[in-house]
C-alpha cells in the first residue's frame, strides 16, 4: 500500500468563530462592559476628587545599595490621571468598534489603567515607595505561588486538593518547631516538606483509594490541621517559647547584580523561597511537559481510562502526584515561618492556600501561568499594606478585602475563562 | 515505570512469521464472569488462530465487551483460563496484556483530545532519552514508519482533537502497532464512521491480517461481520451459541443464533397520512461546545402523522440541532415553529410544555436521575402539574398512582416502583423515559438514538410505541446512527453532514448506498439538496 | 467544561426518593445505616485520648521513667483521659445547667448543620456558613439596637427576619456566579468568609461601635431578645425551639414539595434536571439563599438569644463544624439535628475540660475531622468494625471541577 499525501487525512475540522454566520446581534459579553463601565467610573470619580499637585514614587531600594541611586519620580497627578481615562476609553471605544478582537486584552488595560490611577490618586501630595511595594508584591506572591503550583502538580493528574491551605498551615508549625527544637533552618524545611507529604499521602488515601469526594477530603485535612496545629500551638508552643522561635532564613543577594539600579533590588536581593518558587516554575513546566513522568500525568489528569488502557497506573502517578504536590505546599507552609517570621501563630496562612487555586485556575493549570496570577495576588497584597501608610480615605478593612474579591472575580471567569484537566475531581474506578 | 527501550522496537520479529497457522495465538477456555445478578460470561471458549480475522457477533449485553476486558486484563476473570501462543496467562493490568502482544481498539476511543497524536501513541511506552525526557522526534519517526507501512497517514504533531473521528481511528490502531501488537481486538470500531470510512478500514483491517496480525472483530452489526471475517462466533446472553465460516454464513441465520427468534428486520406500520406541519425550522444555526458553528443553517419542517429520521455520522450537528429545538443550547440564527407558535429562545420547560416529548442521547446522563425511585423518575418533568402536585406541595400517592400506570402500559418490569431507577435494566430505564415523554398530551417527539446500547426486544417495543405515536397524531423526529433503524423506522429521512442538510429523500425510494455517500458529504447523487 | 463527571449521586439513607416517606422508612434505614456514624464518633473519641495521652505532660514524664516506674505510664495515660472525658461529661450533661449549656450551643449548630445539609441536598458545597453566620448576625444585632420603640411581637420578628434575609442575599451571590458563569461556591464561598470578616471587623470598629473604647455593638433592645425558657441561670432561649422548627420545616420542604424535588433533582443529575425542563440556575440560587438563611439565623440566635451583641471573632469555626454534622447527619434534618446536640455536648463540654484538666478545646476540632473522615470513608469504619458491607451507595460527589 503506498502513503496517500499527507494532505489526506480529511479536512480538519477547527473551532472557527462565525465568520459568516448570520448573528442575532453580536454584542460584546455583558460582564467585560459591565467591568469596564465600573472601571471607567471609578477612574473618572478618581479626577473628580484628585486635590491635583505632584506625586513623589520612590524608586531606590532600602539601604541604597546600589551603583546609582535613583530619585523619586515626580508625577503630575491630573495629567496622569486624565492620560489614563482616555487610554481606558480609548481602549474601550476601538473594542466596541470591533477593532480589537480580545475583550481579555481591553479588561487588562483597563485595570491596569484603575490600578495606575488610584495609585497616583492615593499618592498625591505625598511620597510612595513604588520600590517597595515591588519588592513586597514578589515577597506575598511566593505563598500564594507556591501553593498555585502545589495545585497545578495535583491537579493535572486529575486529584483537586482544597487540602492546601492545611497542607500549609501543617507545615508552618512543624517547620518552625523542628528548625527551634534543633536550630538548623534546613532540617525545619525538610519536616515542613515531611508535613505536606503526610497530609497529601493521607488527602491520597481517602480520595484516590477510598473514594471520598475530593473536597470532603480536603476539608478533612482542612479541619484537621486547623485543630492539631492549634492545639499543640496551644499545649506546647505558649509556655515552651524556645520551640517558637526558628529565626528566617536570610535574604539572598547575588554579588554584583544586585547593585545594579532598578532591577538590582527587584530581582537580585531577596527571599530565599521566592527565588526557591521561581526554580519550582521552571522544573514543574519541564516535569509536566518534558518527561515520561508528565506525560503520564497529565494523561492521567485528561483520560485516566485512556492511561489505563495502555498500562499506565493510573493510582500510583495519581499519589505520586498528590505527595509531590504536597511537598509543595509544605515549601509554601515553610514561607510562613521559616521565610517570613520566624515564629509560628494560630491560622497563619489566612486563606493563602485558597487564594493559589484561584492562582491556579487564572494561571490556566501551568506553572507559568501561576506565577502570573501569583504577581497579580500579590500585588493585591502588598497594596494594601503600602495604601495604609498613605491614609486614603478608604477603610484599610476594605483593603484588605482586595486579595479576596480579586479571588472571586477571577474563579467567576469574568477573566478569561480556563479549562480543567478533563477528569479535574473524578475518581478512578477499574471496570 | 516501563522499561523503555522496548519502546517500538522490542519484539522485532514481525508478526505471524515462523508461527504454525494451524495453532492457536490465543485460546479461551470456560471463561466466566459474573456482576451482581447478571452472568455476563458463562463459560466461554473460543480459538484465534494466526492471521485470521475472527468476528465476535452478538447483541448489546450479550457480553462481548466483558469478555474483551478480561482478555485485555482491564477485569479479572471468575473461572477459566487464558492462553496466548500455547501458554496460560493472568493478566492484571493492560500492560501484561499489551507485554504479550494484545491490542485493543476501544468502542469509545481512548485519546487524549489536548495531547498530540505522538504523545497519545507513546503514552506508556514512551521513548526518552537522557531516561528522562520525552523523545518526541524519535516517535514522529516511528509513526511515520507505521503510517507508511500500513496506509495509515496520520501528522504525529497534529492535536487529536483537531481531528476528523476516521483519523482518530487511525490513532488507535497506530497505537497498537507502535507497541508491536499482533493480536488485535476492535471493539464495534465502526459506530462512528461513515460508510466510506468503514469501507477504508476494513481494508487497513486486511491489510494487517495478511502481514501476519490475528485480529478479533467484535460487532452487532451482521453485514460487517459477514463482509470482514474470516469465521464467526455469536454470543447471546453470554454463551457461545454457535461458529461458522463467514463464506458459509447467511443473514438470516446468524440474526436468529444472535436474538434466538426470528428478528422482523422491518418496523410494521401503516402507510404515513402526514397532516399540517407540527415542527417548522428555519435556516437555524447554533454553536457547538466549544463556539464552532455545529448546526449552519438547517430548515426543515415535520408534519403530524409522519416520522422523519434525522441520518449522518456522529458528531455532525444533529444532537446540537434536537439540543437548540427543545431550548437546551440557544440558537445563533434562525426560526423554530412549533404548531405555527414561534419557540424560539424559550427555555426547556416552556417548549416541553408546548407539546413536545424529548428523549435525550443519553439517558442516564441526560434523561433520568439514577438515584431517584423510579416513580419520581416517571414523573420528572410532571411532578408540578395538578394532581401531582397542589400549591407547591408534591401528593406522593398521587405520584405512584401515576407512576403504577405508566409502569403497566410501557410494561417497565420491576419490583417496586421506590426502588432507585439505576436498579432497572438499560431496556426498562429507556422505557421509563419514553413511558414519561409519550404520556404527555404532545404532539411532537424528538428523539435522540431512541434504541442505542438496547437488546432487540427494546429495540422493537420502543420502535413499535413510535409508531402508535405517529397513529395518534404526533409528528415525529428522531436522530440515529444505524442506517437500519433509520431505513426501518422513517418516513422520510434527511441526511446531515457538518452541520447542514445535504439531502432528503422519501425513505421508501432510499438504498443504503445512497444514504452511504449522502453520510459522507457527497452531494447531488440523487438527494434533493434542502 | 469539559468532562462532566458522572452525575453525583447523594448518599445517605433518603437519597432517593424514599427519604419522603414517613416516619418509618426513616426509621428503618437509620437503624442499618446509623452503625457507622456511631462508630465513627467513638473512634474519634478514641483516637482523640490518644492524642491527649501522647501530648499530656505526666504521661511525657513516666515516658522517660519508664525503666525504673514501668506501670506510671499506664498510670498517668489512664488518668489524663480520665480527667479529661470526665471534666468533658461533666461539663457537658453533669447539671442542669450543663445541660442547659451544651443545648444552647447546639443552637446554632442545628441552624448551621441544616444550612450546610441543605446545599448538600442540592449538589452544593457551602463552606460559607461562618461568613453567613456573621453577616445574619450583624443584620439581627442592627436591626436589634438601631430600631427602637417596637413591641417584642413586632420587633423580634424583625430582627430575626433580617439575619435570615442577610445571610440568605450573601449566599446568593456565589450561588448566583455558580448558576451564572459555573464558578465553583468552594472557593467563592470561602473567599466571601474573609470579606465578611473583614466588612464585621469594618461595621464593629466604625458605624456599628458603641460609645466608648471596646469595639462592639452596642446592646440589643430586650424587645428583640430570644425568650429565655427558663429562669435564671439557665440560658437556654427559644432559638433551641426556632432550630428544631427549622429542621422540621427543612424535611418537609425537602422531601414533601415541589421546590425540594427540583433542587434534589438538581442536586443528583443537574443535566437530566435540566433536560426535565428544571431551571437548574435559579434552582442553585434559591438553595444557597435558602442556606444562607438557616446560616444567617445560626447567628441571629447566637446574639439575640445569648450574647445581645456582637464582638470581633465572635464565631468560633461554626463554617467547618457545620460540614461535619451535615456529613455525620447524612443531610437528613433529623440526623443534623442529631449530630448538632452531639458537637454541642462535646463542644460545651470541652470548655470545661479546658479550664479543669488543661486540654486545649482544640481537640474537638481533631475529633471533628477524624470523624468526617471515618463517615466519608466509611469502608475505613467497617473495616475496623468488620461490618458488613451493604448495597453499594456511590459516594456524595461536589468534585464538579472549576467551572469555567
Amino acid at each position: 500500500m503506498s502513503l496517500p499525501a499527507w494532505a489526506d487525512q480529511g479536512e480538519r475540522v477547527e473551532p472557527r468563530p462565525f465568520a459568516r454566520a448570520p448573528t442575532r446581534g453580536s454584542r460584546p459579553p455583558a460582564p467585560v462592559v459591565v467591568s469596564f463601565l465600573v472601571i471607567l467610573v471609578i477612574v473618572l470619580g478618581f479626577l473628580r476628587t484628585s486635590p491635583g499637585g505632584e506625586a513623589l514614587f520612590g524608586l531606590a531600594g532600602s539601604g541604597g545599595a546600589e551603583l546609582v541611586v535613583l530619585g523619586p519620580l515626580s508625577v503630575p497627578v491630573n495629567p496622569a490621571l486624565y492620560g489614563f481615562f482616555l487610554l481606558t476609553a480609548v481602549m474601550g471605544l476601538a473594542y466596541a468598534g470591533g477593532r480589537l478582537e480580545a475583550g481579555g486584552l481591553v479588561l487588562g488595560v483597563a485595570f491596569l489603567s484603575l490600578v495606575g490611577a488610584f495609585l497616583v490618586w492615593a499618592t498625591a501630595g505625598q511620597s510612595l515607595n513604588l520600590m517597595g511595594m515591588l519588592q513586597a508584591t514578589l515577597v506575598r506572591a511566593v505563598p500564594i505561588l507556591l501553593a498555585a503550583l502545589s495545585g497545578v502538580m495535583c491537579e493535572r493528574s486529575g486529584v483537586v486538593n482544597i487540602a492546601i491551605e492545611g497542607m500549609m498551615l501543617g507545615a508552618a508549625f512543624t517547620g518552625v518547631v523542628a528548625a527551634s527544637a534543633t536550630g538548623n533552618l534546613l532540617v525545619g524545611l525538610v519536616g515542613a516538606v515531611a508535613t505536606g507529604a503526610l497530609l497529601a499521602l493521607v488527602h491520597a488515601v481517602l480520595s484516590i483509594g477510598y473514594r471520598v469526594d475530593q473536597i470532603v477530603s480536603g476539608t478533612v485535612i482542612n479541619i484537621f490541621a486547623t485543630g492539631v496545629t492549634s492545639y499543640l500551638s496551644a499545649r506546647f508552643l505558649q509556655h515552651m517559647a524556645w520551640l517558637n522561635a526558628s529565626g528566617t532564613f536570610p535574604d539572598v543577594v547575588v554579588p554584583g547584580l544586585s547593585r545594579l539600579p532598578l532591577i538590582g533590588p527587584l530581582l537580585f536581593r531577596g527571599n530565599f523561597f521566592f527565588y526557591l518558587a521561581i526554580a519550582l516554575v521552571a522544573g514543574l513546566h519541564v516535569l509536566l511537559f518534558r518527561t515520561r513522568f508528565g506525560l503520564r500525568v497529565r494523561a492521567v489528569g485528561e483520560h485516566p481510562r485512556a492511561a489505563d488502557t495502555l498500562g499506565v497506573n493510573v493510582w500510583r502517578i495519581r499519589y505520586v502526584s498528590v505527595i509531590l504536590g504536597g511537598m509543595i505546599a509544605g515549601l509554601g507552609g515553610a514561607y510562613f515561618t521559616l521565610g517570613s517570621v520566624g515564629r509560628f501563630d494560630e491560622l497563619m496562612t489566612a486563606g493563602r492556600g485558597f487564594i493559589g487555586l484561584a492562582a491556579m485556575i487564572f494561571g490556566k493549570w501551568t506553572p507559568a501561568g501561576a506565577f502570573g496570577a501569583s504577581l497579580l495576588f500579590g500585588f493585591a497584597d502588598s497594596l494594601q499594606t503600602k495604601l495604609q501608610i498613605l491614609g486614603t480615605p478608604i477603610p484599610p478593612e476594605f483593603l484588605l478585602m482586595a486579595p479576596y474579591v480579586a479571588t472571586i472575580i477571577v474563579v467567576s471567569g469574568i477573566v478569561g475563562r480556563a479549562t480543567p484537566p478533563a477528569a479535574d475531581g473524578q475518581p478512578y474506578e477499574k471496570g | 515505570m516501563d522499561d523503555v527501550e522496548k519502546a517500538g522496537v522490542g519484539r522485532n520479529q514481525a508478526p505471524g512469521e515462523g508461527q504454525d497457522r494451524s495453532r492457536p495465538v490465543l485460546e479461551l477456555r470456560g471463561i466466566v464472569k459474573r456482576f451482581p445478578g447478571v452472568l455476563a460470561n458463562d463459560h466461554i471458549s473460543l480459538k484465534l488462530y494466526p492471521g485470521e480475522i475472527l468476528a465476535l457477533l452478538g447483541e448489546n449485553g450479550a457480553g462481548k465487551t466483558t469478555l474483551m476486558n478480561i482478555l485485555y486484563g482491564l477485569l479479572p476473570p471468575d473461572e477459566g483460563t487464558v492462553m496466548v501462543r500455547g501458554e496460560p496467562v493472568r493478566f492484571s493490568s493492560p500492560a501484561d496484556a499489551i507485554e504479550k502482544g494484545i491490542g485493543m481498539v476501544h468502542q469509545h476511543f481512548m485519546l487524549v483530545p489536548v495531547m498530540t497524536v505522538a504523545e497519545n501513541v507513546m503514552l506508556g511506552e514512551e521513548k526518552v532519552h537522557h531516561r528522562f525526557f520525552l523523545d518526541r522526534a524519535g516517535v514522529s519517526e516511528a509513526i511515520r514508519k507505521i503510517s507508511e507501512r500500513y496506509g495509515l497517514a496520520v501528522d504525529p504533531q497534529a492535536y487529536v482533537q483537531d481531528l476528523p473521528v476516521g483519523i482518530q481511528q487511525r490513532v488507535e490502531i497506530i497505537k497498537l502497532l507502535y507497541r508491536q501488537a499482533d493480536i488485535l481486538i476492535l471493539d464495534e470500531p465502526t459506530a462512528a464512521l461513515t460508510p466510506q470510512e468503514v469501507h477504508e478500514l476494513f481494508g487497513i483491517l486486511k491489510g494487517l491480517a495478511a502481514a501476519g496480525h490475528s485480529l478479533i472483530f467484535i460487532t452487532h452489526k451482521l453485514k460487517e461481520a459477514l463482509e470482514l471475517a474470516d469465521r464467526i462466533v455469536v454470543l447471546r446472553r453470554g454463551q457461545v451459541v454457535g461458529e461458522t465460516e463467514a463464506a458459509r454464513a447467511d443473514e438470516a441465520t446468524l440474526a436468529r443464533m444472535m436474538v434466538g427468534r426470528d428478528v422482523e428486520l422491518v418496523v410494521q406500520k401503516p402507510v404515513a397520512r402526514p397532516g399540517e406541519p407540527v415542527l417548522t425550522v428555519e435556516d437555524l444555526w447554533v454553536e457547538g461546545e466549544h463556539g464552532e458553528p455545529a448546526v449552519r443553517g438547517v430548515s426543515l419542517e415535520v408534519r403530524s402523522g409522519e416520522i422523519v429520521g434525522i441520518a449522518g455520522v456522529q458528531g455532525n450537528g444533529q444532537t446540537e440541532f434536537m439540543e437548540a429545538l427543545v431550548g437546551l443550547r440557544p440558537s445563533r440564527a434562525g426560526r423554530v415553529m412549533l404548531l405555527g407558535r414561534p419557540v424560539t429562545g424559550l427555555s426547556p420547560r416552556q417548549v416541553l410544555e408546548a407539546g413536545v416529548g424529548y428523549i435525550p442521547e443519553d439517558r442516564q446522563r441526560d434523561g433520568l436521575i439514577l438515584p431517584f425511585a423510579i416513580e419520581d423518575n416517571l414523573v420528572l418533568d410532571t411532578y408540578y402539574h395538578p394532581p401531582l402536585s397542589r400549591r407547591g406541595w408534591l401528593d406522593r400517592r398521587a405520584i405512584r398512582q401515576r407512576a403504577e400506570k405508566l409502569a403497566q402500559a410501557f410494561d417497565i418490569r420491576t419490583a417496586s416502583l421506590g426502588l432507585p431507577v439505576r436498579t432497572l435494566s438499560g431496556g426498562n430505564q429507556q422505557k421509563v423515559i419514553v413511558a414519561r415523554e409519550l404520556s404527555r398530551s404532545i404532539r411532537l417527539i424528538l428523539a435522540l438514538q431512541p434504541t442505542r446500547g438496547l437488546d432487540v426486544g427494546s429495540i422493537e417495543y420502543i420502535h413499535q410505541r413510535i409508531v402508535e405515536a405517529r397513529e395518534a397524531g404526533a409528528g415525529v423526529l428522531f436522530v440515529s446512527t444505524e442506517l437500519d433503524e433509520i431505513l426501518a423506522l422513517s418516513d422520510r429521512i434527511v441526511v446531515f453532514y457538518r452541520g447542514r442538510i445535504v439531502g432528503t429523500l422519501e425513505a421508501a425510494a432510499a438504498d443504503r448506498e445512497q444514504l452511504g455517500l449522502l453520510m459522507a458529504g457527497a452531494t447531488g447523487t440523487g438527494g434533493v439538496a434542502a | 467544561m469539559t468532562g462532566e463527571p458522572e452525575p453525583g449521586a447523594r448518599a445517605g439513607g433518603s437519597g432517593t426518593g424514599d427519604g419522603g416517606r414517613v416516619g418509618v422508612g426513616w426509621l428503618a434505614t437509620a437503624t442499618t445505616r446509623g452503625a457507622v456514624p456511631v462508630l465513627a464518633v467513638l473512634t474519634g473519641l478514641v483516637l482523640g485520648a490518644v492524642i491527649i495521652i501522647v501530648t499530656d505532660q505526666d504521661v511525657i514524664e513516666a515516658w522517660g521513667k519508664i525503666g525504673s516506674q514501668p506501670l506510671a505510664l499506664p498510670a498517668a495515660a489512664w488518668a489524663s483521659v480520665r480527667d479529661a472525658y470526665r471534666a468533658l461529661f461533666a461539663g457537658a450533661l453533669g447539671s442542669p445547667y450543663a445541660l442547659s449549656e451544651s443545648l444552647v450551643t447546639a443552637t446554632p449548630y442545628i441552624f448551621a448543620g441544616l444550612a450546610v445539609g441543605l446545599g448538600f441536598r442540592a449538589g452544593l458545597f457551602n463552606i460559607g456558613a461562618e461568613g453567613q453566620l456573621f453577616i445574619g448576625a450583624l443584620a439581627s444585632v442592627w436591626v436589634g439596637y438601631a430600631i427602637t420603640g417596637l413591641p417584642v411581637c413586632v420587633h423580634l420578628p424583625l430582627a430575626v427576619l433580617a439575619g435570615a434575609l442577610a445571610g440568605a442575599v450573601w449566599a446568593a451571590i456565589p450561588g448566583y456566579l455558580k448558576a451564572r458563569t459555573g464558578a465553583h461556591e468552594v472557593v467563592n464561598t470561602i473567599m466571601l468568609n474573609y470579606v465578611a470578616f473583614r466588612l464585621s471587623d469594618w461595621l464593629i470598629n466604625g458605624p456599628m461601635k458603641r460609645p466608648g473604647w471596646v469595639p462592639i455593638t452596642p446592646e440589643v433592645q430586650p424587645t428583640a431578645y430570644l425568650p429565655r425558657l427558663f429562669g435564671d441561670p439557665l440560658r437556654l432561649h427559644a432559638g433551641f425551639l426556632l432550630a428544631l422548627a427549622m429542621a422540621v420545616a427543612v424535611y418537609w420542604l425537602l422531601f414533601r414539595s415541589v421546590l425540594g424535588f427540583e433542587l434534589r433533582s438538581v442536586g443528583a443529575n443537574p443535566r437530566a434536571a435540566r433536560v426535565a425542563g428544571i431551571n437548574v440556575g435559579r434552582t442553585m440560587v434559591v438553595a444557597m439563599a435558602m442556606s444562607g438563611a438557616l446560616a444567617g439565623l445560626a447567628g441571629t440566635s447566637q446574639v439575640l438569644g445569648v450574647d445581645h451583641w456582637l464582638g470581633q471573632g465572635f464565631s468560633a469555626g461554626y463554617g467547618f463544624d457545620s460540614i461535619a454534622l451535615a456529613l455525620l447527619g447524612k443531610s437528613h434534618p433529623a440526623g443534623v439535628v442529631a449530630a448538632a446536640l452531639l458537637f454541642g455536648v462535646l463542644r460545651s463540654g470541652a470548655t470545661r475540660m479546658q479550664s479543669a484538666a488543661g486540654i486545649p478545646i482544640d481537640i474537638i476540632t481533631i475529633i471533628q475531622a477524624l470523624v468526617i473522615a471515618f463517615v466519608a470513608a466509611d469502608a475505613l469504619i467497617r473495616g475496623l468494625f468488620r461490618l458488613r458491607r451493604e448495597e453499594q451507595v456511590p459516594a456524595e460527589m461536589f468534585t464538579r471541577g472549576w467551572g469555567g
